[in-house]
């Protein structure tokens, strides 16, 4: 015993060591989620005659591991929307928590469910943007997929930062540089999107996701693929890159002076 | 063995403090809140009319987000038509923040008609707009802003911004990435800078070109070439030009596609 | 003397150090691409130059002559793809000299990635060797740190992974000339059209077995500029000037001694 006071009843430093104030709170910055963990890679979207189709395959990484090979990143709203998800999977799960009680909210609102993919979107860029100017971002770049309030085709994305742009093709990651250019070969932006059928919609995105493959080390051969048209959401979950080819590597020799 | 001799100081008896240490290094932030989506807008003024024009392509880095993501809207018009809006405004810079910052223009015009029955003068809209910009002085909207619309006596109007609400009123201006290029050519194309008139004396005495307001089809070719100029010679514009011409008739809206690569 | 002049090193360091920026080196930001065919191999770029976001040169050659059948596609720093390739160039072609035969790719490859990995890096150079000789087509990439890679078809640049795109989606094996010129351009074009550091036109080399080497300049060219609405020519005496002072050709004259020259004019002295 000594006569401070405010050690009294306290374990003796002598005894049990100072205690770890680094187990307080601090008042520096947040330092929840300043980069992401768990994250997904490449979402890719294109939009057709009467619909959107959406793909992203089903990994999650942490960091180079490829920790989860059954996640899926592609969630339904409603009956005519989709969303796609790159970047961290926590937060990615965060949203879905919030698209869950918005869903149930407009379900039990007299007017029934109104929001179309346009509204989604809209609502999703503004949470993103609410986040990132409290410096506390959601870490994902998300695909919103399927119509507007005229019925049209709907397409938009939005990132960690609220940038939301809109263009016939879209995608996430490493698919803005390799899935872009073959989207865009194949749909060029000046060809109506009436002349875009929907089998070559999903073929074209299921060719982007073999490529994606082929050179993203972050990406998987099982994946999710979605087909939003009037008749609703057609979403396929398990799918596989099939007819891959990789006849030209029996031919490769080394790096340089090596022959056989 | 507890000392009673010496005056410790306290946190040092209990053995720690709720105090941040001063000793531990200040942890570097990771997430920088903005980014350059690229692009250039240009505005120019006439006698009866102003012109805003801006590429249409969004960047990220050396990759191209969109064709088509305009940068010049109407303010106070409706949501999804833009009728009845009497002010446009460009914004180049940070598109999110650009966005948020049309968005709360476009409100502030509403209530403003909504609550004094008439619509905003583009002065007063100039002057709001400033003041939005410097309510965040020191989390800016990232974004180089050019309004325009037509004066009190129905004459072209432009105000340009700097990031944190600076504005000056102007015959023209261009803004964005490509402003260093654009801005010399439209010196002497409209301002005539540079310019004197042919044997109209010597050395000193030489005359310069006075300027004065140029017809709506000139200054549309100017624009145009101002803009075919810019494509070719910096990577982040290009693709499309959106141009909008305010007249007393109303808003009007053309597009030129540029080149794409 | 050979070799680099280090002798500001130092005091660039300090003024580094100091906060003076390094001098921004035209870069040509660029996509180049090889692909292998039944008879060769083509080799294709864009032919942008950068420097920061602007464009510095809108129609830069970016294909570099090693020897005749053997060509080379440059990336990274201009100057250094530049001044690299022509080295190689010289040391191939004295090489050939001393040995008498013709060059080989693979020495050349072997040349380069052996120059650039002794200077580590600092050398910005980053190329695709492409070329036939007496064992072959051969066709690699040499990275600017000294890392080589050999493959039927690469890509390299800013537009690597546009161009790669097109690859990995399109390549068969046994391509013919046309098939190979046609994937080649194609791949050049995703990048001028999907990345911003690359631009402007196609250039195609064709290296072909027993057939002499075809340079195809400027192969395609989807991006030409049209014509400008308005006129900028200015009226004689609308820029200032404060004195003037004119030199008449007969002035000029009695600057100038004209001399005969007998012989053959083509025939260097040297050539005597």
């Amino acid at each position: 015993m000594n006569h401070y006071p405010e050690v009294w009843g306290r374990p003796r430093d002598d005894i049990y060591g100072p205690y770890n104030s680094s187990y307080l709170q601090t008042t520096g910055p947040k330092t929840h989620t300043q980069s992401p963990a768990v994250t997904g890679t490449s979402v890719i979207a294109v939009k057709f005659n009467g619909g959107v189709a959406i793909a992203a395959d089903n990994l999650a990484s942490y960091g180079s591991l490829a920790r989860f090979t059954d996640v899926k990143r592609l969630r339904v709203f409603g009956d005519s929307a989709v969303v796609g998800f790159s970047g961290d999977v926590s937060d990615m799960q965060y949203i879905d928590r919030l698209l869950e009680s918005l869903d149930i909210r407009e379900n039990y609102s007299t007017h029934g469910n109104m929001m179309n993919a346009k509204n989604l979107h809209t609502y999703l860029s503004k949470v993103l943007y609410k986040r990132r100017s409290e410096f506390n971002p959601l870490w994902n770049h998300i695909l919103v997929a399927g119509f507007d309030e005229d019925k049209k085709p709907f397409l938009s994305s939005a990132d960690l930062l609220g940038t939301t742009y809109s263009a016939p093709h879209l995608a996430t990651g490493f698919g803005a540089h390799l899935a872009i250019p073959i989207l865009r070969r194949l749909f060029p932006e000046e060809k109506p999107l009436e002349e875009i059928s929907k089998g070559e919609a999903e073929a074209a995105l299921r060719e982007c996701l073999k490529v994606l493959w082929y050179r993203d080390a972050r990406s998987l051969d099982k994946y999710s693929i979605a087909v939003i048209t009037a008749e609703g959401v057609e979403i396929k979950e398990d799918q596989v890159i099939e007819a891959q080819s990789w006849a030209f590597a029996e031919s490769i020799r080394g790096y340089g002076a090596q022959v056989n | 063995m507890m000392s009673f001799m010496g005056h410790q100081p306290q946190s040092q008896a209990v053995g720690y403090t709720f105090s941040q240490p001063t000793n531990a290094p200040n942890k570097e932030h990771s997430f920088y809140p903005y980014t350059d989506n690229g692009g250039s807008t240009l505005g120019i003024t006439g006698a009866d009319f102003a012109i805003l024009a801006g590429d249409t392509r969004s960047v990220a880095g050396y990759n191209i987000n969109s064709r088509y993501a305009p940068k010049v809207f109407k303010i106070g018009g409706d949501d999804d038509t833009g009728e009845g809006a009497h002010i446009i405004l460009s914004v180049v810079g940070f598109a999110a923040d650009g966005q948020a910052l049309k968005e709360r223009l476009d409100a502030v015009v509403k209530m403003y008609k909504y609550q004094h029955g008439k619509p905003m003068s583009v002065r007063a809209c100039a002057q709001r707009l400033s003041t939005i910009l410097y309510q965040k002085r020191f989390f800016p909207y990232y974004v180089h802003a050019i309004l325009a619309g037509l004066d009190e006596e129905g004459k072209g109007a432009l105000y340009s911004y700097d990031p944190v609400g600076s504005y000056e009123r102007e015959q023209c201006r261009a803004a964005g990435s490509a402003a260093s290029l654009i801005m010399p050519f439209l010196d002497n194309q409209v301002n005539f800078k540079n310019q004197y008139i042919p044997s109209s004396g010597d050395g000193h005495a030489l005359e310069p070109k006075k300027p004065e307001p140029l017809p709506r089809e000139t200054v549309e070719q100017l624009v145009r070439d101002a803009f075919t100029s810019a494509v070719e010679r910096h990577i982040e514009v290009g693709d499309g030009l959106q141009m909008m011409v305010i007249t007393q008739n109303g808003i009007e809206e053309i597009y030129t596609p540029l080149k794409k690569d | 003397m050979t070799g680099f002049d280090f002798s500001n090193y130092n005091r660039n360091a300090a003024l580094h150090a100091k906060g003076v920026p390094l001098p921004k080196a035209t870069s040509t930001g660029t996509t180049i691409v090889g692909c292998i065919f039944d008879n060769g191999v083509v080799i294709a770029a864009d032919t942008r130059a950068t420097s920061g976001p602007i464009v510095a040169d809108k129609n830069c050659e970016k294909l570099h002559y090693i020897s005749p059948k053997i060509w080379c596609a440059g990336a990274g720093t201009a100057a250094d793809t530049e001044f690299t390739t022509a080295l190689i160039s010289s040391n191939v072609e004295l090489h050939s000299l001393s040995t008498g035969r013709d060059p080989r790719v693979i020495t050349c490859m072997t040349m380069l990635k052996q120059h650039l990995f002794r200077y580590q890096g600092h050398i910005g150079a980053y190329l695709v060797v492409a070329g036939v000789d007496p064992t072959g087509t051969g066709l690699y990439t040499v990275h600017a740190h000294g890392s080589t890679d050999k493959l039927p078809y690469v890509t390299m640049g800013s537009g690597s992974l546009a161009a790669m795109s097109v690859f990995e989606s399109t390549w068969k094996a046994n391509l013919n000339r046309e098939e190979a010129v046609e994937l080649c351009a194609e791949a050049i074009k995703a990048g001028i059209f999907n990345d911003l550091g690359s631009g402007s036109n196609v250039d195609v080399c064709v290296i072909e077995k027993d057939k002499p080497t075809q340079l195809l300049r400027n192969y395609i060219k989807p991006n030409e500029r049209g014509e400008k609405e308005r006129n900028y020519r200015f009226p004689r005496g609308t820029t200032a000037y404060l004195n003037q002072k004119v030199i008449s050709k007969e002035d000029m004259r009695k600057y100038v001694t004209v001399e005969e020259v007998s012989g053959d004019p083509n025939l260097m002295e040297v050539d005597s």
